[in-house]
C-alpha cells in the first residue's frame, strides 16, 4: 500500500491523461489525489479542463491544441509531490435506517459474517468514513474506512434494481447510492438523504474528501426525513468544524 | 401564434441533445450530449445555429413531427429516409417548412443516429448548464426523458431568419466506416502483446446491447494478462473496457464516469462519430494510431467543423446557379453508401 515515488502518466485518448499516483485504496492515497488536484487548480495551466479525482488517480482532460501532452506532463511533474494543506474537510452526519425493508441483506450478511445483525449495525455506525470518490453514476458516493471485519465480496448475482439511498457494502468499501440502479453490493440500510437532487442547490451533496458518519434512525424518522428531502432539504447534517 | 414542433410519433429513441454538460464528472455525472457530436454540429451549421445548439437525436427509427409554427427552417444530418408532407426530402440540407406540414424521419439507411436541428434552436431551459438529456440522471431536454407522442417542443424563433437554404456538398457528407482508430491505454499493460495484436486483428460485431451509454461488442475474447479487476478510475468517452468476458465495451456519451475493468484503448475523438453510427450487427475493426496522429486528426476535424458555415455560405451561389447539382448530390451519396461497407 503505497503512494508512488513519481506519478505514472497514462493516455486516456488524445485529450485526457490519467495521473496515477498509488497502487491501492487508502486514505493517504486519496488525500494525495485531492492535493494534486488542488495544486493543479492553483497552477491554472492554460488548456487544462475538467479534472476527475478517483481512488488513486486524477484524470486531467486537456485541449491538445493549447498544451501538448509532453508539456502537460512536465507541468504535472513539477507539481509532484503536492505540498500545501487542503481546506478542512466537510463532515456530514447521514441518517440511516438499518435492516428490514430498509436493508434487506442485513440478516444474510450477518449470517455470512457469523455475527449478530445488531453487531453488524454497531460496527458500521462506529466507522469514520471518508469520501474516496463520487462516481459511476450521478452522486454515487464511495466511502473508505470500513471496519475490515465487515468486508465481504459482493453478491454472486447482482440485483437488477436497488433503491436510491441504499447503504451497502461491497468488498472493503461501503457506499451511499443516489439513484435506483443495479448493484451487486449487500444492502444494509437506507438513508433518506438524496446525494443527488437536481432541484436542490447544490444538486450534489458529497464531494471527494468529505467525512461521513452514520446515525441510526427508526422507520418513522426515516419517513419524516424522506419528506423533508423530497422538499429539497439536505437532511444530512454538517458537523461544525471543531 | 407560438412556434413549436409537435411529436406525432417519437420514433425508437429520440432525445434533445447538445454537445454535453461538462464540469460534473467529479460527481458521477457524465457529459451526455449527442453521441455523434460531429453530425449535430453539421445539422446546426445547415440552419445557421451555433454548433452547440440543442437538437433532436434520433436512433434507428426517426420521429414524425408536425410543424406548429408559421414557418421553420430545419435540417437533418444522418443517413435516414426523410419526407415532408409525404414528399421525399434530402438529408444534409436545410428545408423551409410551414404550418401544418408533417416531417417524417424514417429508418436509418446506413448508420444509427441522426440529428434534426431547427433554425434558432429549441426553447428549453438548461439544467446544470446544458439542454442535453441525461436519461439516467433525469436531466435536460424534456423532463430528462426521451420524447413521447404529444410532446410539444417550443421553438426560439417564431419565424426563421430570411436567407437561402444550405446544403452540404456531396464530398462533405460523412461516410460510415467500420474502422475505429484508437490510442492504446490507459490500462494496456493489463494485456500482453499477443492479446493486443489479436484485438487489432479481430472483427467485432455490435450487439443489441448498444445505447447512449455504450456498446457491447461480440467477437474474439481478449485475454487479460493480470486479472480483470482494476481499482476503479475515470472513464472517458471512447474508453474501451474489457470486462471478465473478454468482449470489449465502447463507452459513449452517457457512459458511467468511472469503471473497474481494464481500459485497453480509447477511440480517438475524430472517430467517435463513427462509433456513434455503428448499428447493432455492424462489424467493427480497431486500428492503433499514435498520440500525435490522434491529436492531428482531432485538430483537423475541429477545423473542418469550424470552417463549415463559411463553406456553406460560399457554396450557395454556385449551387443555386446549377440546379442539377442537387440531383447529383443524391446520386453521389447513394453510390458512396454502397462502397462504404467492407
Amino acid at each position: 500500500m503505497a503512494v508512488y515515488g513519481a506519478p505514472r502518466f497514462l493516455n486516456a485518448g488524445e485529450a485526457a491523461l490519467v495521473v496515477e499516483i498509488g497502487d491501492s485504496i487508502a486514505a493517504e492515497i486519496s488525500e494525495r489525489v485531492a492535493m494534486l488536484e488542488s495544486a493543479l487548480g492553483a497552477a491554472a495551466i492554460a488548456g487544462v479542463g475538467e479534472t476527475v479525482p478517483t481512488y488513486r488517480s486524477l484524470l486531467v482532460n486537456y485541449d491538445p491544441a493549447v498544451i501538448d501532452t509532453e508539456g502537460l506532463i512536465v507541468r504535472l511533474r513539477a507539481l509532484w509531490p503536492p505540498t500545501g494543506s487542503l481546506a478542512a474537510p466537510r463532515h456530514w452526519i447521514v441518517p440511516v435506517a438499518y435492516g428490514g425493508s430498509f436493508g434487506e441483506d442485513l440478516d444474510e450478511f450477518a449470517r455470512r459474517k457469523a455475527m449478530m445483525p445488531e453487531a453488524v449495525v454497531e460496527r458500521h455506525l462506529a466507522g469514520h468514513y471518508r469520501v474516496y470518490m463520487v462516481g459511476f453514476m450521478p452522486g454515487f458516493t464511495y466511502l473508505g474506512g470500513l471496519d475490515p471485519e465487515l468486508a465481504l465480496t459482493r453478491r454472486d448475482v447482482p440485483r437488477t434494481l436497488t433503491p436510491a439511498g441504499s447503504i451497502s457494502i461491497g468488498g472493503i468499501q461501503t457506499a451511499i447510492s443516489s439513484i435506483a440502479a443495479p448493484s451487486g453490493w449487500h444492502l444494509l440500510g437506507r438513508t433518506p438523504v438524496r446525494a443527488f437532487d437536481k432541484r436542490r442547490d447544490p444538486p450534489f451533496l458529497f464531494n471527494t474528501g468529505d467525512l461521513i458518519s452514520f446515525e441510526r434512525i427508526d422507520a418513522a424518522t426515516w419517513r419524516e426525513l424522506a419528506e423533508a428531502a423530497a422538499a429539497g432539504e439536505p437532511v444530512a447534517r454538517p458537523v461544525p468544524p471543531s | 401564434m407560438s412556434a413549436a414542433l409537435e411529436v406525432i410519433a417519437p420514433g425508437l429513441m429520440t432525445t434533445v441533445q447538445d454537445l454535453g454538460r461538462f464540469g460534473y464528472q467529479r460527481f458521477g455525472l457524465s457529459p451526455a450530449g449527442a453521441v455523434d457530436g460531429f453530425a449535430l454540429q453539421i445539422a446546426n451549421a445547415l440552419v445557421g445555429n451555433a454548433p452547440s445548439e440543442a437538437a433532436l437525436e434520433m436512433t434507428l427509427q426517426g420521429a414524425t413531427l408536425m410543424i406548429a409554427a408559421p414557418a421553420a427552417r430545419l435540417a437533418f444530418a444522418g443517413d435516414f429516409a426523410l419526407s415532408i408532407d409525404g414528399r421525399p426530402a434530402a438529408s444534409y440540407r436545410s428545408h423551409l417548412v410551414h404550418c401544418g406540414e408533417i416531417l417524417a424521419v424514417g429508418r436509418a439507411k446506413n448508420g444509427l443516429r441522426g440529428y434534426l436541428a431547427v433554425a434558432g434552436g429549441l426553447a428549453l431551459a438548461a439544467e446544470l448548464g446544458s439542454r442535453a438529456t441525461h436519461l439516467r440522471a433525469g436531466l435536460g431536454g424534456i423532463d430528462g426523458r426521451e420524447l413521447r407522442t404529444g410532446d410539444r417542443l417550443e421553438l426560439c424563433a417564431a419565424t426563421p431568419p430570411a436567407g437561402l437554404e444550405h446544403a452540404l456538398s456531396a464530398a462533405d457528407i460523412p461516410q460510415r466506416r467500420n474502422l475505429l482508430r484508437v490510442v492504446l491505454g490507459p490500462q494496456d499493460d493489463y494485456f500482453n502483446a499477443v492479446a493486443i495484436a489479436d484485438f487489432f486483428a479481430a472483427r467485432y460485431t455490435v450487439t443489441a446491447a448498444a445505447d447512449r451509454m455504450g456498446m457491447r461488442l461480440a467477437g474474439p475474447r481478449i485475454r487479460h494478462a493480470r486479472g480483470f479487476d482494476v481499482i476503479s478510475d475515470a472513464v472517458v468517452t471512447g474508453s474501451i473496457q474489457v470486462p471478465g468476458s473478454g468482449e470489449p465495451i465502447v463507452m459513449l456519451a452517457e457512459r458511467q464516469t468511472t469503471g473497474g475493468y481494464p481500459k485497453l484503448a480509447t477511440v480517438i475523438g475524430a472517430d467517435l462519430h463513427q462509433a456513434a453510427q455503428a448499428p447493432p450487427g455492424a462489424t467493427l475493426r480497431f486500428a492503433p494510431v499514435d498520440l500525435a496522429e490522434a491529436q492531428r486528426l482531432r485538430a483537423a476535424q475541429l477545423a473542418w467543423v469550424a470552417g463549415l458555415p463559411q463553406r456553406l455560405a460560399s457554396a450557395d451561389a454556385a449551387r443555386w446557379s446549377d440546379p442539377d447539382r442537387l440531383l447529383g448530390l443524391n446520386l453521389i451519396s447513394g453510390v458512396a453508401d454502397a462502397a462504404s461497407d467492407p
